[in-house]
């Protein structure tokens, strides 16, 4: 008896609310290409730090004064005198560095398997706008502490909107709401970060899941799954969302997990790049820190500001860093989505970028001396270099044959069978005689084994950038 | 347009459909100039750019003085003699040195930059994006090289200026470091934020 009033309440709500067509079509029978990679973790982990930013960023907000006079201590209260403080507010910074790493991740797939490209251009532009979203988010949840850096950083970021011609200090002035970072700036900046920047960032977020669902995901080998279908309409190379990969995530949100709490308990401030050292003095208008440097995620694009020696010049080479991402679908000329099937010149382009990246990134963290400015112009010319140079290099391309359908990939068990055959190779079983004289089999390095083994990875190497 | 067979006349709906939308883009923007313009500073704001009294009887010769002003930091410093001589030797490595292009009132538009040659008031803000500029009086320190003459160097971005506020060359900051309007109340009271300009060309 029980169980029909059960179903007659199911059939009620089902009757007036698509509850079962939305579970479907986005889940139970959202067909999703069936070769997914350790790539295709980061689109739902970033949904999980989202979730996770939102509900301890809700918690902070209970006990966090948004007032110049009472910010600092009340991030101090919260650490040390409310209840697990400490642990919500380590959950908030860590999961904001958490949120670009998994999100620069997240992107850098799209760009390896072209999931950018057509028919994916809108996901990739609601993607761009929600990466904007989070720089503001992470920009003015900086300010909130209250803290040396959070002052200085505000100042120098806000200044750079003064540097637009005309209008630039009626800009910046609009925006601090007064004449210097103050009060005022304190208080609109947690009304952005805690409410208006997080409503758009939800919505970006649907419009990209929507617009996600309605062409399909992309694949490491940059085939549309929907060109080869079965009898009942079902891609072939598909496999339904839930529960094949809702399960793989899981896992993935496991191991993800591992290593956010090693942070949050061992290292919240990890060295000084999550939580910087000086943002653990009271903001003071009158002195300037030593050194001032933004968050690790932002120091790539902070890194191209410094290297181009006029202020505005500056300020558009940092904006255009990001905005030239927009470009990207229609920047790529080539042919073939996946780096799989791409032609040497794109890989040897990625690869100089990804370098470029990583170094503007540690330039940014350090003093502008002048070798360091130097390398930081070499490294912004490469950044620049691979988006406009892209519509010309990517023509020469000479693309591999792109498969009809998906490729079998190496398991991770044939990957273990591999490595112990390299093992084998490279050692060689050689008797040795122990302390009490024994004879013992022992496995000693091979050099020939050592030698053919590193000429057929080198080898392997040269191959997999041609 | 035709519907089932009959002509409907299209047209009133299309003007009353671009009325109003037009009417309605002009309310939207009626309505965006109180919610834009509240986030502009308040009357409060405002009103805190009071002028700020400093008493420099106890100055030491060298001495840089801090205060707030408006929220900024206002700097006052006595400079030696030997400090003013080497500001005449360094025109040609300054990219503004009679500061045409900077902000100062005009009684302080002088190689000095300043009322008094020896008393320089300053805001401690560096004209390249905000940063508070270190006092680095000494000659030729080791961090700084042998082309330093003293001044005040930007630890954000490296710029350098001289004791008079005056930006090197191939440094990234634009101008000079802005200078406040101020005068002379007496001998050994300096107001910042109010000035008579003509009491203070006089002074």
């Amino acid at each position: 008896m029980k169980s029909k009033h059960l179903a007659d309440c199911g059939n009620w709500i089902l009757k007036r609310f698509p509850l079962a067509k939305l579970w479907n079509e986005h889940m139970a029978h959202y067909y999703a290409p069936k070769n997914f990679n350790f790539w295709y973790f980061f689109g739902s982990l970033a949904l999980l730090v989202l979730v996770n930013q939102i509900i301890t960023g809700i918690l902070l907000t209970m006990n966090y004064k948004p007032d110049a006079k009472l910010a600092f201590d009340s991030v101090e209260y919260i650490m040390r005198d409310v209840n697990w403080g400490w642990l919500i507010r380590y959950m908030h910074s860590t999961g904001a560095s958490a949120f670009f790493i998994v999100i620069y991740l997240h992107m850098f797939r799209g760009i390896i398997y072209g999931s950018f490209k057509q028919p994916r251009e809108l996901i990739w532009i609601f993607g761009m706008l929600i990466f904007l979203c989070l720089m503001a988010e992470a920009f003015m949840g900086y300010l909130l502490p209250w803290g040396q850096m959070s002052f200085w950083g505000a100042q120098v970021i806000i200044s750079l909107f003064s540097a637009i011609p005309i209008v630039g200090d009626e800009l910046a002035l609009w925006i601090r709401g007064d004449y210097v970072i103050s009060d005022a700036t304190l208080n609109r900046f947690f009304a952005f970060h805690v409410i208006a920047i997080p409503l758009i960032l939800i919505m970006l977020v649907f419009l990209h899941l929507v617009a996600l669902h309605e062409v399909g995901s992309n694949n490491p080998d940059g085939i549309e799954i929907k060109e080869s279908k079965d009898p009942f309409g079902v891609p072939v190379d598909g496999i339904p969302f839930h529960p094949y990969y809702t399960v793989k995530d899981i896992v993935g949100v496991g191991v993800f997990l591992f290593f956010f709490s090693i942070v949050i308990f061992y290292m919240p401030e990890m060295g000084g790049y999550f939580l910087e050292h000086d943002n653990f003095i009271p903001a003071d208008p009158l002195a300037t820190p030593e050194h001032i440097a933004p968050l690790w995620y932002f120091t790539p694009f902070y890194a191209i500001l410094r290297a181009i020696p006029d202020k505005f010049a500056g300020v558009i080479g940092m904006g255009g860093a990001i905005f030239v991402l927009f470009l990207l679908p229609w920047l790529d000329r080539g042919p073939v989505k996946s780096i799989r099937y791409r032609g040497g010149i794109y890989k040897k382009a990625l690869l100089l970028f990804v370098i470029s990246f990583f170094a503007l990134g540690y330039l940014g963290t350090q003093p502008a001396t002048p070798t360091a400015t130097i390398f930081a112009r070499i490294f912004t010319v490469i950044y620049f270099g691979f988006f406009l140079l892209m519509p010309v290099y990517t023509r020469w391309e000479k693309t591999k044959r792109v498969p009809a359908r998906v490729t079998h990939q190496p398991t991770l068990e044939e990957r273990i069978q591999d490595l112990k055959r390299l093992f084998d190779e490279v050692t060689v079983k050689k008797p040795v005689k122990t302390a009490e004289g024994k004879l013992v089999l022992k496995r000693k390095p091979d050099p020939d084994g050592l030698k053919k083994a590193g000429i057929r990875i080198v080898k392997k190497l040269k191959d997999s950038l041609d | 347009m035709n519907i089932e067979g009959v002509d409907v006349d299209t047209s009133k709906r299309q003007f009353l459909t671009t009325a109003m939308t037009v009417v309605g883009a002009v309310g939207a923007g009626y309505l965006a100039v109180p919610f834009l313009a509240q986030m502009q500073p308040s009357t409060k704001a405002l009103a805190a750019g009071a002028p700020t009294e400093v008493d420099i009887s106890k100055m030491e010769t060298g001495q840089l003085l801090r205060v707030e002003w408006r929220g900024k930091p206002a700097w006052l410093l006595n400079r030696t003699p030997e400090a003013l001589e080497t500001l005449d030797t360094l025109e040609d490595k300054l990219s503004d040195p009679m500061s045409n292009e900077s902000i100062q009132p005009e009684y302080c538009k002088n190689r000095y930059r300043s009322i008094k040659p020896e008393l320089f008031v300053t805001i401690g803000l560096c004209t390249h994006l905000g940063c508070s500029p270190t006092f680095r009086p000494e000659i030729a320190p080791s961090d700084l090289g042998s082309d330093w003459k003293g001044g005040f160097f930007c630890p954000c971005h490296g710029s350098w200026f001289d004791l008079a506020g005056r930006v090197y060359r191939g440094v990234p900051a634009p101008t000079n470091l802005d200078i406040p309007p101020h005068r002379y109340i007496t001998e050994t009271f300096i107001i910042i934020g109010e000035d008579d300009a003509e009491e203070g060309a006089q002074a």
